[in-house]
């Protein structure tokens, strides 16, 4: 199951839709909004997608997942728009039989995710600034204006 | 031929705009409308180096067609997680 939403993502939900007698193993990853980085304080993020190719993205991820391995649930939820310190804005849950496979597949999904769906995080500094995040750009086009 | 081009974060904050289109000959190659946007919206030009095309709201090479009214997107790095 894949969704991408505005609202606050329900890990206990997120959990439950994976849920399954069949499951001996359940892994859940929450990728959470961190104060720190790199020693600048965040004051809050932002992300914004290109939803029609971020919702096919996401469910070619989870078939591909579930050709690798022997899945029984998988769910990913993305958050979208502004999230303060804390909240969650990515949700990964996988059950399988075995815990193996299990994490496996919750490794592979958050890792492919970050490389390929089209989804984007804005750094809002506590100082103020803010910047969009794009891994391997020069520090010249990194450098965002003050917003 | 004109091609709209999507645009996300950074690319439409440097537009100012979360849309562009550029003019060039059709039908064109991915290449050809990468070099087009860096000629006639140069204030992509940082991002486009490090950027991938999307066509059909799927990742594109250099060397696949785009036709006029096909959906394009220009990628920077994703950074979602």
């Amino acid at each position: 199951m894949i969704e991408l939403t505005h609202n606050p993502i329900d890990a206990p939900a997120v959990l439950a839709s994976v849920a399954s007698t069949q499951a001996g193993a359940v892994v859940l990853f929450l990728g959470v909004t961190r104060e720190f980085t790199g020693g600048r304080q965040t004051s809050h993020l932002e992300y914004e997608c290109y939803p029609v190719m971020a919702e096919r993205k996401l469910a070619e991820l989870e078939a591909e997942a579930r050709r690798r391995w022997p899945i029984v649930g998988c769910t990913i939820v993305h958050r979208l728009g502004r999230l303060e310190l804390g909240e969650a804005s990515v949700a990964v849950a996988v059950s399988s039989p075995h815990r193996g496979a299990a994490f496996a597949a919750g490794q592979w999904l958050i890792d492919t995710l970050k490389d390929v769906v089209p989804i984007w995080k804005q750094e809002n500094w506590a100082d103020g600034t803010s910047e969009w995040i794009h891994p391997g750009l020069s520090g010249s086009a990194q450098t965002g204006p003050v917003e | 031929m004109k091609i709209r081009i999507h645009l996300f974060a950074q690319a439409r904050q440097l537009a100012g705009q979360s849309e562009v289109w550029v003019e060039l000959p059709g039908p064109a190659t991915v290449a050809a409308v990468r070099e087009a946007l860096a000629t006639q919206h140069a204030q992509l030009a940082p991002l486009l180096r490090s950027s991938h095309f999307a066509v059909g709201a799927q990742y594109a090479r250099s060397e696949e067609t785009v036709q006029e009214h096909d959906e394009v997107a220009l990628i920077p790095p994703v950074s979602g997680g």
